[in-house]
């Protein structure tokens, strides 16, 4: 006889976008499902739910990760920014800006995970030059072709931060 | 009044794109929202003997499993499947229609729950036993069965006999593997079910009007019953032109089940969607030693389903380009155990094309000619299909613009002759064509009094910028700022539009914002003069115009009232205008867009690494109506280009006719690593011939050459050929 | 995914109770290759046990002057450490070549160390494989096979081991600690892994039962002369077709020592004692690196679509030493290969 059960709930309380959120998932949820689906925050977008695009990119306590490999009830306690999170007091992330300055996306859908990735990025200070910002910005794909304009945009936030 | 078209104007949706506010078909929510997961077949040909379900169904949360056995009604015409994008010829495929398995990957059951993750681990106690049946999936290995079919493009002359006389003759297969688009966003539909027997569908699509039309033949629901939305779709290339599994699954589901329901394919799932066909190009062609063409021969072997044929085309684009008294083109498709291909960004020319210059290529080396030159010998200024001349055709300065930003008059000819210290270096060159589209579309324009307008239409922007082109004609017609306007766009209830597809959309939907605001300018211009006083009084309505809010009068003379003025007179709220624009028919021209490819690559030969460290793109596609967005629509052709050329394929296990890279770690597609430097020139490209403004359309023109000129330069690098695409390492160690 | 409890270790001992209890349970650290293959229904664990939060993130010196790194260091904290970076710039930019930055930020060196191979046939569940489904048969032999492996194979599988890091690692002779049920006990990092005999389904020689605790790292770390070359099908976030860690010490061009390790041609890192002991004493020319890259290819043997890893790998191994040799390590940014 099979084994059909559900496994149990976990109650977990996260930190997103500066707010606590208090929420109970089934261990196979994903941090990615749990954002989109639980916590209506649909701006953290699936483009393979494997760890192959960087669509799902969010910063878990300012580390960019893909959290369609994230387990939900693993980030127990940990503060996540999302993209609807980068926006403060209705005044766009600079790389936002540089975002839609530069025309760094089309269909917008790896967008979020383009700027999220890019935030990590600039966090981390590994980048000095546009070929370290398009290796550090590989896990990130765009199948629009943006690339370059990504690169720019980058590179103007990096010049004002 | 001109602020808007024609500059380089930021997205009016992109702050909805950076902030994660734009929502995508998969994003929308609802009351008591259940979720659907696709269980697919696991071999290509044969039938469902057995479909057990009821260990999923007493998984906790699982409300349903719909099957071919257990589903509501579904329409038994093949007329009613047919969608405005389905081939002529064959008979569509149909979800959990039957027993049946025509390819791997088929959908044969969808488990619904209350929770996607539920579902999802329902459907692997779905079990299935089959009754297989013997398979082909190998074009190669079927190729002495493929059947020729009817193109339009007819024989001139005696292509078989001057290609025997010619002096100079160059012959060969080029290969081109299966790719499939792999748009970001996963394919996805939320069927809202509205408590009485309606339907509100969001849907992945690149035409709401052809899945919301779709839907009520497949379901036989009335118009008014089922209304299909897609405000933002995270990329399609054409996977989304014809409705896809997962809108007929999610309707279905919901209907049955009387909720409303989610689908989202996995990416896995995708493969078993739309594809560009695996294709054989056998390109001939027959020249004299001055470089003229005497024959052109093209016959090109695809692949397509064996219940619908699907074909483009792939070998007719020499007429538009090469003048040669002699051509012959033909199109042969063989039928095998995959799903249906569709189209696929400049389906047709991206394969076709890719030939034709890569045999181009060769036919310069063998005639001792620059590859420009040899292009400037044989350009045509005339389609030879139907002898036409151009509406415009500003291809040769789209050569030389290319060239010079390109700095093409410095290539050493030989192959193997430039170096970049242990690299070699290629330079390579191409063409390339595409048609100028242009399709019947209707736009609503609500003019309110306080001077703002919305424009609407069922057309979609699929990241290509509809709706910013659309915002930026009709400031510009209406004399209004662009932050006056907002436009609302890919709602069936909307006015008529077709798909977004073919680079049409452009100039089509421009056109008919012109129209509706033509009938708004109209509408004020009488209002403004039957104004008491009104300095307008005295014009005709065709000399007064809009602009910076006012109406006023064309001559520069200054008379003008505000549009809000005429309107409080008027005691008017809102001026409400729709308009179908259709092209006049003029079959005295052909119409296309252009462009000269130029490509540098860098290869170190002893391991087979190629970087494509340049690319100059030079476009003749008329008027450009926003030089922001039209860029961005270029790049990323020209980095599918890149793909194409060096990475893309499907790879398919003929044993089990299973494609065995069904994801995007191993479909490789270009990351920012791949990417250098991209250099676009729009030609100057006036032509008042094909529309009012002089569109053309940007969607396709920006892959066509690319891989060619890429391939091109790889042999100028090394001097291999490579005529099997992806150009892959290993193919550069053989 | 299937259905799977989740229990939190709150340290080693409790990991490896919480191992003993449960058969089916298998640990959690990134999760990087696991959720993935759970998501493929080619993991089933009946229970994941959350290691995450055991407190193995140390980097620390050891009495010899090695590293002693933790299992859950993740390995872009590892590529970045400044005493990574200046001791052995080589794992430094193996770490770097591999995955995405995300995958990096997430990945634990523990668990980089047991991802598993990256064959198609291994990741679909409709077509038969001896690693997945021992028994089965493996579908690359007679298959597409053009990423498969051309060294150790045997005739039950010949999948290739993914990870970047460790062929980093098992040139520089890392050690890696393990605790069990019966204690602990550390093995090399050429004896971690093993080839796939009749056993394909068995990765490693981690023991059931058995936890990751660290890794350490010998004093002597190339840091002058190294040079990790990964070549793959497009220029990042791809796996490699072949990768070579390349490391020298010379003395003006004279090898004193030299360590040689291939990635993606085989089920473990391959490495050839036999190969690196030709280099010693011997003039650091691309001759002598080619008798090397013969030596370390023996027995290479081609399936019908990756021949050309063969030669690629020769050349690959002599470029690495080169580039080694001239102190011009490859970047895994600038792709330009020197």
């Amino acid at each position: 006889m099979a084994d059909l059960t559900i496994p149990e709930r976990i109650p977990i309380n996260l930190v997103v976008n500066g707010e606590r959120r208090a929420l109970e998932v089934v261990p196979w949820t994903t941090l990615l499902d749990a954002l989109r689906d639980r916590l209506e925050l649909t701006g953290t977008k699936k483009g393979c739910d494997h760890g192959q695009c960087g669509a799902c990119t969010v910063l878990i306590d300012g580390r960019r990760v893909n959290s369609c490999l994230t387990l939900a009830v693993m980030t127990d306690g940990a503060e996540i920014t999302t993209i609807e999170g980068l926006a403060r007091d209705g005044a766009l992330h600079p790389l936002q800006q540089a975002f839609i300055d530069h025309d760094a996306f089309q269909c917008g859908y790896c967008t979020p995970g383009q700027i999220c990735s890019a935030a990590g990025l600039l966090a981390e200070g590994r980048a000095r030059d546009a070929d370290e910002i398009r290796e550090l910005m590989s896990g990130n794909l765009c199948r629009c072709g943006a690339y370059p304009n990504i690169v720019a945009a980058i590179e103007q936030a990096m010049s004002r931060s | 009044m001109n602020a808007y078209v024609g500059t380089s104007t930021s997205r009016v949706d992109g702050r909805a794109k950076v902030t994660g506010a734009a929502k995508y078909a998969g994003e929308f929510a609802a009351d008591g929202l259940l979720h659907g997961f696709v269980v697919e077949a696991t071999i290509a040909r044969g039938r469902i003997a057995r479909l057990d379900t009821s260990e999923a169904l007493r998984v906790k949360g699982v409300v349903d499993v719909l099957t071919h056995a257990h589903r509501p009604p579904l329409a038994d015409k093949d007329e009613a499947w047919k969608d405005e994008v389905a081939p002529e010829k064959g008979s569509p495929f149909r979800p959990l229609y039957d027993e049946r398995i025509k390819f791997n990957g088929q959908p044969i059951a969808l488990v619904v729950a209350e929770d996607w993750e539920t579902a999802k681990f329902a459907a692997t106690r779905v079990h299935v036993e089959y009754e297989q049946e013997g398979f082909a999936t190998d074009l190669e290995s079927e190729r002495d069965k493929a059947e020729k079919v009817d193109q339009p493009h007819k024989p001139r002359g005696d292509a078989a006999g001057a290609l025997t006389r010619a002096p100079v003759r160059h012959e060969a297969d080029y290969v081109l593997p299966t790719e499939h688009h792999n748009p970001m966003e996963l394919f996805a539909t939320t069927a809202v079910w509205d408590g009485s027997g309606g339907l509100t569908v969001y849907d992945k699509t690149q035409g709401v009007q052809n899945v919301q039309k779709f839907l009520c033949s497949v379901f036989g629901k009335k118009p008014d019953e089922i209304r299909v939305i897609s405000p933002y779709v995270g990329g399609a290339f054409g996977s989304g032109l014809r409705p896809q599994h997962q809108v007929v699954l999610a309707t279905l589901a919901a209907l049955a089940l009387k909720r409303s329901v989610r689908v989202v394919l996995t990416r896995q799932q995708m493969y078993s969607l739309g594809y560009r066909p695996m294709t054989i190009e056998r390109v001939a062609l027959g020249a004299k030693p001055d470089g003229t063409l005497d024959a052109i021969a093209h016959e090109a072997i695809a692949v397509t389903s064996r219940y619908e044929d699907f074909s483009r085309n792939d070998t007719g684009w020499a007429e538009q380009l090469y003048k040669s008294p002699n051509s012959n083109f033909s199109h042969k498709l063989v039928d095998l155990d995959v799903s249906t291909p569709c189209d696929m960004r400049a389906p047709g020319a991206a394969t076709g094309v890719c030939a034709l210059e890569c045999a181009m290529d060769e036919l310069a080396v063998a005639l001792k000619l620059d590859p420009v030159d040899l292009r400037l010998r044989c350009y045509s200024d005339r389609d030879q299909s139907e002898d036409l001349p151009y509406t415009s055709k500003q291809l040769r300065e789209c050569y030389a613009r290319g060239a010079e930003a390109f700095g093409w008059s410095r290539r050493n000819p030989a192959p193997r002759s430039m170096r970049d210290g242990k690299e070699l270096v290629g330079w390579g060159m191409a063409t390339g064509v595409w048609e100028a589209l242009q399709m019947p579309v209707a736009v609503r324009i609500v003019l309110t009094a306080n001077g703002h307008a919305e424009i609407s239409c069922a057309a979609s922007d699929i990241g290509t910028g509809t709706y910013t082109i659309v915002a930026q004609v009709a400031a510009d017609a209406l004399g209004l700022p662009i932050d006056n306007i907002s436009v609302r766009l890919a709602d069936s209830t909307l006015p008529q539009a077709p798909v977004e597809g073919g680079s049409w959309m452009a100039a089509s939907s421009a056109h008919a914002v012109l129209r509706a605001a033509e009938e708004i300018r109209e509408e004020l211009a009488r209002l403004a003069k039957a104004m008491p006083a009104s300095p307008l009084a005295d014009l005709d309505a065709a000399n007064i115009t809009l602009t910076d809010g006012m109406i006023a009068s064309s001559d520069g003379r200054g008379a003008a009232v505000s549009i809000a003025d005429v309107m409080r007179h008027s005691k008017l709220e809102r001026i409400e205008r729709e308009k179908l624009n259709q092209f006049a028919e003029d079959k005295s021209h052909a119409r296309n867009t252009h462009s000269a490819v130029f490509a540098e690559v860098k290869i170190d030969e002893e391991l087979g690494i190629i970087r494509v460290t340049r690319i100059v793109n030079a476009v003749a596609a008329g008027r450009i109506l926003n030089t922001k967005t039209g860029r961005s629509q270029i790049m990323g052709g020209v980095v599918w280009g890149i793909g194409m050329a060096l990475h893309e394929e499907t790879v398919m296990d003929h044993r089990f006719g299973r494609i065995m890279n069904a994801n995007i770690a191993e479909y490789h597609i270009p990351v920012n690593a791949d990417v250098h430097d991209i250099d676009l020139i729009f030609v100057d490209e006036p032509d008042d011939r094909i529309n009012r403004l002089g569109i053309k359309g940007l969607g396709e023109i920006g892959i066509v050459g690319v891989p060619a000129a890429i391939a091109n330069a790889v042999y100028h690098a090394t001097g291999k050929r490579i005529r099997r695409f992806p150009i892959t390492l290993d193919k550069l160690l053989e | 995914m299937n259905n799977f409890q989740y229990s939190r270790a709150s340290d080693v001992a409790d990991a490896i109770r919480l191992l003993a209890a449960d058969p089916g349970a298998k640990l959690i650290a990134g999760g990087t290759n696991l959720i993935d293959l759970m998501k493929e229904n080619v993991e089933r664990p009946s229970r994941l046990i959350d290691i995450s939060r055991l407190p193995l993130r140390d980097i620390e010196e050891t009495a010899d002057g090695g590293l002693r790194v933790g299992a859950l260091v993740p390995n872009s904290d590892l590529a970045y450490h400044p005493l990574i970076e200046q001791r052995y710039p080589l794992l430094a930019s193996a770490i770097l070549a591999g995955a995405s930055a995300q995958l990096r930020n997430m990945a634990s060196v523990g668990g980089n160390l047991m991802q598993r191979t990256r064959c198609a046939y291994f990741y679909d569940t409709a077509t038969p494989c001896n690693k997945r489904s021992p028994g089965t048969g493996c579908s690359a032999i007679d298959g597409l096979n053009r990423n498969h492996a051309i060294l150790g194979t045997s005739t039950s599988c010949i999948a290739t081991n993914p990870s970047d890091m460790s062929v980093a690692l098992a040139a520089l002779g890392a050690l890696v600690h393990i605790a069990g049920p019966s204690g602990q006990r550390t093995i090399a990092l050429t004896d971690f892994h093993r080839l796939p005999e009749d056993k394909p389904h068995l990765d490693t020689n981690l023991g059931s039962g058995e936890i990751i605790t660290a890794i350490e790292l010998p004093p002597h770390g190339f840091a002058r002369n190294y040079s990790y070359l990964k070549i793959r099908d497009r220029l990042s976030y791809a796996f490699a077709l072949v990768s070579v860690a390349a490391a020298l010490e010379l003395e003006g061009n004279a090898i004193v020592e030299a360590r040689l390790a291939l990635g993606g041609v085989a089920h473990k890192p391959w490495r050839s004692l036999e190969a690196e002991a030709a280099l010693r004493g011997q003039a650091a020319t691309p001759d002598h690196f080619g008798r090397a890259a013969d030596l370390l290819l023996q027995g290479a043997t081609a399936r019908s679509h990756n021949g050309f890893k063969i030669e690629l790998a020769r050349r690959a191994v002599v470029r690495a030493l080169m580039q080694a040799a001239s102190a011009t390590p490859q970047s895994q940014a600038h792709k330009k290969i020197a």
